[in-house]
């Protein structure tokens, strides 16, 4: 059914209201300016008080560099960065905190598992399958690793509809797989993939060793999830990134099968990994220190744990609903609009808060630059992902999300702006 | 709405709808392409001399208002200019749509420009100025010896 058909039977226009989930005044950013409307939190979220005003106290309050000092503040500092571990590990429904790597992020997750597991394990003849969906921080690591390793790169095609072929990703599978890597939700479409089933595909069809890692910098910040539990379970690696999920930039995560993460190499080396060096050798600290080279980023993590408190107060299943109920009523708001073409998949069900949108005649630059007239953030380009965009056979799309502050006046803002955009460049 | 008004002149939106000179061109000297990589714009610019001077430009691809429009007013602007005089429009152009010149103050840049005046605009909008100059990118480019000959390349499309 397209959106015309379905709201043809919903019956005239969705003037449905929604208030924002969270208090517009927990956000300083947004307290201090009413009239904007960021709809671009896919990129990176807006921060709420509590989680700036927790590193701000750990700066003030336990401030010393953890694991170093014989001192009581060192002490201090170190409980608050174990804390954070804990409580980040979890709010993803992990129970063996040790098995969380804090990283810098999903790119910096992803680069360590293709780097200190891929160089080993990877070889000439292998199979590494990617997907057409990909952020290139999913993409480039993998085809870069094959290149350097002599194996072949795979990627999975699309629905017409961008979800994920499940056939071509089955028949991309086999003996040589060694990887297969893909979004839990896709940054550019929304699109919620399937992994527990996508897993399962790959245990029955790869070598025992090949393993699954799932790039979840889309997910962690809008879906309940547990790691340990039977959905998501059975992958190798999860990685996130805590600015997505209110937490401070510089912050996330790897969450890494332990049997995988106690035999592979360190990623970088220096102090707090290691346990004894010697002249010629050296033996590493346990985990997950053995993969956190350097003075860690305590006051990050302490925001990061902070942010995960407030996601947690307000509920992983209630974000979800707000933003489902938000996504329907863009979808039939613009979808209204003539000459406006939206991505991803029809069934809002298999999306996140994310609409990727063109206009007829207008590039989607420009639709950028004057929503931005009108305090509408949304943001325009190939959302790091060209090799989709190629698939899609357009240059770029414009794209709005949501988030927990996001409410039914951004969504009439955008449209309102959209309207504008098409007077502004209708051919007279 | 001020700034964007003057950003989304009537003769950008008109340059955009209709743009000149587009297309391939035959028996151009020089075809270059140009890439915008945070937006993923791509144009392609085809340019015939003879001996130093421009005889024809023309351009085709995708990308914003912006950047059609100012590759559609720049490849009538360079028509019979030398290189020399291309490159000091482009040097005159850079100053204007960075904001470091202000035309109305200044006559003889302002007669120089000529219709790409009207991308003054983008001045405000710092994040447009690649979009503006991406086709003058491509022409100097070709104009310093870049890119490929289409007599001795093939070039696709
Ligand atoms: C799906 C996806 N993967 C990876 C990334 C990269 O995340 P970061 O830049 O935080 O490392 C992003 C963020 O843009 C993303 O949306």
């Amino acid at each position: 059914m397209t959106y015309t058909e379905e709201r043809a039977r919903k019956g005239g226009p969705n003037t449905e209201r929604h208030q924002s989930l969270a208090p517009r005044s927990d956000f300083p950013l947004l307290a201090a300016n009413p009239a904007l409307h960021y709809l671009d939190s896919a990129a990176t979220a807006q921060k709420p008080s509590v989680v700036l005003d927790a590193m701000r106290e750990f700066y003030e309050r336990d401030y010393a560099n953890p694991h170093r000092g014989a001192y009581a503040l060192s002490v201090r500092a170190t409980d608050r960065y174990h804390d954070s571990r804990e409580q980040v590990a979890r709010f993803l429904g992990v129970a063996d905190s040790t098995r969380l790597i804090f990283t810098r992020g999903t790119t910096e997750s992803l680069n360590l598992v293709a780097t200190a597991w891929g160089m080993e394990h990877v070889g000439h003849g292998d199979e590494i399958v990617v997907t057409a969906l990909e952020h290139h921080a999913n993409f480039v690591p993998w085809q870069q690793l094959a290149r350097q390793r002599g194996a072949t790169l795979r990627i999975c095609s699309l629905t017409s509809d961008g979800r994920l072929d499940l056939d071509s990703l089955a028949s991309l599978v086999g003996q040589r797989t060694r990887v297969v890597a893909f979004n839990h939700v896709s940054n550019a479409l929304g699109t919620i993939n399937p992994v527990a089933e996508i897993t399962a595909l790959v245990r029955r069809r790869a070598a025992r060793n090949a393993i699954v890692v799932i790039d979840g910098a889309q997910a962690a910040p809008h879906l309940r999830l547990r790691l340990d539990g039977d959905d998501l379970g059975d992958v190798d690696f999860y990685a996130f990134s805590g600015h997505k999920m209110l937490g401070p930039m510089g912050s996330g995560g790897l969450v890494g099968r332990r049997s995988l993460l106690e035999t592979m190499r360190p990623y970088q080396m220096g102090g707090d990994m290691i346990e004894i060096v010697g002249d010629e050798e050296t033996t590493w600290n346990v985990l997950p220190h053995k993969f956190e080279a350097g003075t860690p980023n305590v006051a990050d993590a302490v925001g990061l744990a902070a942010a995960c408190g407030y996601l947690e107060s307000l509920g992983m299943d209630a974000v979800r609903a707000h933003e489902l109920a938000l996504l329907e009523l863009a979808v039939d708001r613009l979808g209204a609009i003539e000459g406006v073409h939206l991505f991803g998949p029809s069934d809002l069900a298999l999306r996140s808060g994310v609409v990727s949108f063109t206009l007829d005649g207008v590039h989607p630059h420009d639709i950028a630059t004057i929503l931005d007239g009108e305090g509408v953030c949304v943001r325009a380009g190939h959302h790091c992902a060209q090799p989709l965009m190629r698939r899609l056979e357009v240059p770029a799309t414009a794209r709005a999300s949501f988030y927990v502050y996001s409410d039914s006046k951004d969504v009439e803002a955008l449209v309102e702006g959209l309207q504008k955009t098409r007077a502004l460049f209708a051919a007279d | 709405m001020a700034n964007l008004d003057a950003l989304y002149q009537e003769v950008i939106l008109e340059h955009n709808r209709r743009p000149r000179n587009y297309g391939a061109m035959e028996g151009a000297d020089r075809v270059v392409e140009s890439h915008n990589p945070l937006c993923g714009d791509a144009l392609t610019l085809w340019v015939k001399l003879d001996e130093d001077r421009v005889v024809s430009a023309t351009f085709q691809g995708s990308g914003c208002a912006i950047s059609r429009a100012s590759a559609s007013l720049m490849t009538e602007a360079v028509k019979g200019k030398t290189r020399s005089e291309a490159e000091e429009l482009f040097t005159t152009f850079h100053d204007l749509v960075t904001g470091k010149l202000n035309v109305d103050g200044d006559a003889s840049a302002k007669q120089r420009l000529g219709s790409l005046r009207a991308l003054g605009g983008v001045s405000r909008f710092p994040i447009r100025v690649k979009c503006a100059s991406m086709a003058w990118h491509a022409l100097r480019s070709a104009l310093r010896g870049e890119g490929s000959s289409p007599n001795a390349v093939a070039v696709a499309e």
